[in-house]
């Protein structure tokens, strides 16, 4: 009830503001009756006349308000309008693509790029995306059967990722389509995680906790008062307990990595002083194995675009193995250098031992999980098992190539190349 | 990509071709995927739908087969738009060979898994089998991009699928020779490293095919046979520790 009375009232008001706003013309009209009806002295026609134009007065004026509001309206759609389809498509986060009729790219936005890569305006959409459920996603749209439409998109190479897919036309009579990429990599690679590292996890640490849990039960049981044993088992046990430790870092850092499938763009690495202080930081170790580092660095600045703590990571495994492994050579030579060779021009990094080589059959098999070219050495170094991979893992984020060269007795070279761009 | 024909049925035609190259290239890749996915889950459900997925790429590489024959007939093509069409039969009949070896891993499933076997067997044939994957995977890229410039990759790539190859050959000997009972799983194992093989080389024809349809010049033929598996004998190889 106090609804209406507050609209009756609001209407009483706007009635008199159309009557204030038109006072003019009701003046001008009373005006004209009134000669009128001294011309002709009609009296009844007179009160009629003027009832009609004060209620002409009070709806009229409603044309004009509405237009006053439309015009409002108006700028915006201008707006809009004028409102270029690359800047809105750059505003996007998520990877948007618009194609045309014929399923040729238009335009795509730069997370597009980023994410995919070697698209182009004019390129076929349906060459580039060449998954079934894609194809039947694209087909749909273009044969005008659905206007809109959604997907769930896996790639598999070069590094896991998941998306929903959504493509729906553009406007009326456009002719034109988007496609946005939606990703769902984190949620799948949350789940993904949690099996692999279980699997891995279970399956690495069953080998320390068993031989720990084994001397447990021999110190509690035959080697109860013999102090020398207990010495020596209770030993053994903090460097199975060591290892575990170093697995569970190595294994939480590779799902780590795994978590967050690209980089960021944009931040530069300075080569130089990573590799230098990846030098500092390993400088005992080297001392400990006897083992002196050199260094070559070409001239000039040696930036490359990337995440410094994980190329740090990268080089830190490199030269960590070569001081372990390449201990009998004495000394280990890191050099960096440009390269122009190939398609794509980067920065080398190589890093050369002198020890005794990795056998042939075992180097395209080295950056796999857990594989280990000699399980004794790898044991006695505290290798993990997972220190290659990772590097493996980072240079892929990095599109980067590890390149391995080696002969068994010469040492072994292990060269990164960086692409510059 | 093409340059504009009078008849515009005709680029109408010549795009088809290649939209039906792309989505056989696509099932190819997925048909790849998940059979060494059935595989390395012991999923005998998947690998039946590898099987069963066969038959699209066989009515892909008929279509396009007719569809070219058609088009040669009607339009008489000549230079680049000959080399499009010639190098399309030769493509789909490429892909539809690697949907052949995907299936023929699938079939093995079943075969392999029969007792649990350690995943440490399967890690091997998983790498393998990404590294013909993203060589597949780029190579189709470039059909879609026609960047021959960066088809230097594919002989490195090849190369690398060799190594691993032969790598995986000698492990697998030392495990038949570790333990009998071993030998069965194994030996389709290594059935499926070659297939799996054979798949990255097929890519490699693949690139030389558009690498001629692109240029017109065939690839610079310097190609070393890298799988030294030939050579391999038990003498050599010892048991894994």
């Amino acid at each position: 009830m106090a609804d209406l009375d507050a609209e009756q009232k609001g209407t009483a008001q706007t009635m008199a503001a159309r009557l204030w706003d038109s006072r003019w013309l009701l003046a001008a009209g009373i005006v004209a009756v009134l000669a009128v009806y001294a011309l002709a002295g009609i009296s009844a026609y007179v009160v009629l006349a003027s009832l009609l134009l004060l209620l002409a007065a009070a709806i009229l004026p409603a044309t004009g308000a509405r237009q006053s509001t439309g015009s409002g309206a108006a700028i915006e759609a201008i707006g809009l309008q004028r409102l270029s389809g690359e800047y809105l498509a750059a505003a996007v986060a998520d990877p948007l693509i618009i194609f045309d009729r014929a399923a040729t790219i238009v335009h795509a936005n730069a997370a597009a790029f980023a994410a995919f890569g070697g698209i182009a305006p004019g390129m076929s959409l349906s060459l580039k995306f060449r998954a079934p459920e894609m194809q039947t996603l694209l087909d749909g749209v273009l044969s005008g059967d659905v206007a809109s439409d959604v997907v769930d998109y896996m790639e598999k190479l070069p590094v896991e990722r998941a998306y929903r897919v959504s493509v729906s036309s553009v406007g009326h009579a456009t002719d034109l389509y988007v496609l946005v990429f939606k990703d769902q990599s984190e949620t799948r690679r949350i789940d993904r995680m949690r099996a692999d590292f279980i699997a891995n996890a279970s399956h690495e640490l069953r080998t320390p906790l068993a031989s720990i849990a084994g001397f447990i039960e021999t110190l509690r049981g035959p080697a109860r008062n013999d102090a020398a044993a207990r010495d020596q088992f209770l030993q053994i046990m903090q460097s199975q307990t060591g290892r575990m430790a170093r697995l569970i870092d190595d294994l939480l850092s590779l799902s780590r990595l795994e978590m967050k499938p690209y980089l960021k763009p944009g931040t530069e690495v300075n080569l130089r002083q990573t590799v230098d202080s990846v030098i500092d930081s390993l400088g005992p170790l080297a001392s400990e194995n006897a083992v002196a580092i050199e260094r070559h660095y070409a001239d000039g600045p040696l930036h490359v675009p990337g995440d410094r703590d994980e190329l740090f990571q990268v080089f830190e495994n490199l030269l960590e193995n070569a001081c372990k492994y390449g201990q009998s050579g004495g000394r280990v030579v890191v050099s960096i250098a440009h390269s122009d060779a190939g398609s794509e021009p980067g920065i080398d990094v190589t890093i050369r031992d002198f020890g005794p080589g990795i056998p042939e059959e075992h180097i395209p098999r080295i950056t796999e999980r857990f594989y280990r070219v000699d399980v004794e050495t790898s044991r006695t170094q505290k290798g993990t098992g997972l220190g290659l991979s990772i590097v493996k893992h980072i240079l892929t984020r990095h599109n980067a190539r590890l390149s391995i060269k080696s002969e068994v007795g010469n040492g072994a070279a292990f060269s990164v190349h960086l692409p510059t761009h | 990509m093409q340059s504009v024909h009078i008849v515009s049925a005709y680029d109408e035609e010549l795009k088809y071709l290649s939209k039906r190259i792309a989505a056989m290239g696509g099932h190819a890749e997925r048909m790849v995927e998940q059979a060494v996915t059935a595989l390395v889950n012991a999923d005998p459900g998947l690998a039946q739908k590898v099987i069963r997925d066969d038959t699209v790429l066989d009515e892909g590489q008929r279509e396009i087969d007719d569809k070219a024959i058609i088009i040669i007939a009607k339009r008489q093509p000549m230079a680049a738009d000959l080399r499009e069409i010639v190098g399309t039969i030769r493509i789909s009949a490429d892909l539809e060979r690697v949907g052949d070896l995907a299936k023929n891993v699938a079939k093995r499933v079943v075969a392999v898994t029969d007792g649990r076997q350690p995943t440490s067997l399967f890690r091997g044939l998983e790498a393998l089998s990404n590294l013909a994957l993203t060589q597949l995977k780029e190579v189709l890229d470039v059909y879609a991009s026609r960047s021959v410039e960066k088809i230097g990759f594919v002989r490195d790539r090849d190369d690398q699928i060799d190594a691993m190859y032969t790598s995986l050959f000698r492990e697998l000997l030392t495990y038949m020779m570790e333990d009998p009972r071993n030998i069965t799983p194994c030996t389709h194992l290594l059935f499926c490293a070659k297939n799996i093989e054979r798949i990255g080389d097929h890519a490699t024809n693949i690139a030389e095919t558009i690498y001629y349809i692109v240029t017109g010049d065939q690839l610079p033929a310097e190609r070393p046979k890298g799988d030294k598996t030939d050579k391999i004998s038990l003498s050599e190889t010892q048991p894994v520790k």
